[in-house]
């Protein structure tokens, strides 16, 4: 289990204006912003639980993975996980998680991947029997057996995010963060990637916290969304929820033959033409088959769509509402 | 413990990958071992008498520097080391259960002796064929070389002990080049690296003497010469179990603040 307490962390970052004289001044006296990084962030996940963790770039969701990995100290607040503050006793923490960055690599550059698979046995201290079982099942499921054996430096992006996460992951542990494991990747690893972490979570149980920037990512995970922005958790869960926070609304579509038809409450004409409406629905009001219903009493419908607004357009849309 | 020897494993296996430097640092080796036995030689013709050692010494000490000189370099860096915290990758190292001035101090002596397993054995060969007053000698007697191989051991532990000082620094400093251009000058030359200790003007060289940096080429160049032996050879060992202590010590130490207060740069 997991659980973050008003956790706290600030960075100070120097600060400067363009130009020679201001480097010249710095040079002097540098002038530091405080900058919060987390602002009381609190929340707890349970075993064998999936977590999409979501904010804007420079929210908060990296130093959040980084403390519950051990690797940042907080300047308060606190974080049990699994009955151990990570940071404090980071050695015994760190055998139980595993952690994919995303944008950092974990794989020795110039050697086969199978040479720094061996030295992250070594380093775990994880047992013969149990590591030729561990690889041989993510080498099967990650569909690894060619890549093993060629220099981590000739994979491309997508044969090396899969590596990086069987090398996460060769210790078992009981728990996995990835922070933006689908980063850069085509479709196809995508859903590799997504699938494979999908059936990790329900085959072995093991809790996974992920974020991305990528809301696909999101919609095929992650049950529960916690979404962060400047540093404060804002919402705390699922992604139903967070569509109705979002006040989706819905665009309908008509093209008809006949009379144009009526509007009724709830419904907003944003462009029409002969035979063709685009109509604003607001679900509050109006659900979308009332509204095909209501129109198709008036007129003959040859053609109706309904489109509802994308996770992504949703995201933005909170970012936009939160003012983050 | 099996950790570390993975890592030491996986960096040797890494660094005999580069033939072609190894080639080309060979050719330097010889180059610049025999400049400074011709420049030595010059000296001795004039006055035989007026050097602190011997000139077979001295020759001895120059092949032996030159075969292990990347085992006691002080000028030679990780730079893996200085990018990980420079560029965040540090991240990962942090995650696993493991000590990181062990693992990073496995890393580094593995690389010295990888570079140095591939350059010495050529370098000795020359050394003890070639005809003339620059042919290398063995040491006096077995207890001697024992005593070198001991202390060479030292002094490469001392030395990695001590680049690991530059090493954290770069966790304050982003930049460890001023420390590097400084430890790459003053210490090579303190350490013997230039000319050897006895050369020194005698009340520097009773100071220097004292210092970490006599614990490294310095003590097995001249154990293996014959210039330091019997007792002098066992208080020079001694200290250099000193310095190794005191700078594993120290850095461990410092190393643990550090890391209470890592920022992981670039995200």
């Amino acid at each position: 289990m997991i659980q973050l307490q008003s956790i706290c962390k600030t960075f100070r970052v120097a600060k400067r204006k363009s130009g020679f004289k201001q480097a010249a001044k710095a040079f002097f006296s540098r002038e530091f912003e405080t900058v919060h990084a987390l602002d009381n962030v609190s929340f707890t996940v349970n075993d064998g639980e999936m977590v999409g963790y979501i904010g804007p770039n420079g929210a908060g969701k990296s130093t959040t993975i980084k403390i519950m990995c051990g690797i940042l100290t907080p300047n308060s607040g606190a974080c049990v996980i699994d009955g151990r503050t990570p940071w404090k006793e980071r050695a015994a923490h760190v055998r139980h998680i595993g952690v994919v960055f995303g944008q950092r690599s974990q794989l020795w550059w110039d050697v086969p991947v199978c040479d720094s698979f061996d030295l992250i046995r070594d380093i775990y201290r994880v047992d013969e029997n149990a590591y030729r079982q561990t690889l041989d099942e993510l080498t099967e499921l990650l569909n690894l057996s060619e890549l093993l054996k060629t220099p981590t430096r000739s994979l491309s992006l997508g044969q090396r995010m899969r590596c990086e996460i069987a090398a996460s992951l060769l210790h078992r542990p009981d728990m996995l963060f990835l922070d933006e494991p689908t980063i850069g990747l085509d479709a196809v690893s995508k859903i590799a990637v997504r699938q494979f972490i999908k059936r990790l979570n329900r085959e072995h149980g093991t809790t996974v916290i992920l974020t991305t920037h990528d809301m696909q990512d999101i919609e095929a995970l992650t049950e529960r969304i916690l979404l962060i922005g400047k540093g404060r958790i804002l919402l705390d869960g699922s992604l139903e929820e967070l569509r109705r926070r979002a006040s989706v609304q819905k665009t309908l579509v008509v093209e008809y033959a006949g009379a144009q038809p009526a509007l009724s409450a709830g419904m907003t004409l944003t462009e029409a033409r002969e035979g063709r409406m685009v109509i604003t629905l607001d679900p509050a009001v109006c659900k979308a088959s009332e509204a095909i219903a209501k129109i198709a009493a008036q007129t003959e419908v040859t053609d109706v769509s309904v489109s509802g607004i994308s996770a992504e357009e949703m995201v933005a849309a909170l970012y936009q509402e939160y003012e983050i | 413990m099996k950790a570390y020897l993975s890592v030491f494993r996986i960096r040797f296996a890494h660094a005999i990958q580069y033939r072609a430097a190894a080639v080309a640092g060979m050719v330097t080796q010889y180059a610049w071992g025999f400049m400074e036995l011709l420049m030595f030689s010059a000296f001795y013709r004039v006055n035989p008498d007026a050097f602190p050692m011997t000139f077979q010494q001295t020759v001895n000490y120059i092949w032996i520097q030159q075969a292990f000189l990347a085992l006691f370099m002080t000028w030679f860096w990780e730079n893996e080391i200085f990018e990980t915290i420079t560029t965040g990758a540090i991240a990962y190292e942090m995650v696993r259960p493991l000590d990181l001035y062990g693992r990073w101090f496995s890393q580094s002596a593995a690389t010295r002796v990888a570079r140095c397993v591939l350059r010495a054995l050529p370098i000795l060969v020359v050394a003890f064929v070639i005809p003339g007053p620059l042919r290398m000698t063995l040491p006096p007697d077995a207890g001697q070389f024992l005593l070198f191989l001991l202390s060479a051991l030292l002094a490469l532990g001392v030395v990695v002990a001590f680049s690991m000082l530059i090493y954290i620094s770069t966790f304050y400093t982003l930049s460890a080049v001023g420390a590097r251009v400084v430890a790459a000058v003053v210490v090579d030359f303190l350490a013997g690296g230039t000319v050897p200790l006895p050369f020194f003007p005698s009340a520097l060289r009773a100071v220097v003497e004292l210092t970490p940096f006599a614990a490294m080429q310095n003590m097995p160049l001249r154990i293996y010469s014959g210039n330091i032996a019997g007792t002098d050879a066992a208080l020079g060992i001694a200290l250099q179990l000193f310095w190794l202590a005191v700078l594993v010590f120290a850095g461990r130490r410092w190393m643990m603040k550090a890391q209470a207060k890592v920022i992981v740069q670039g995200g």
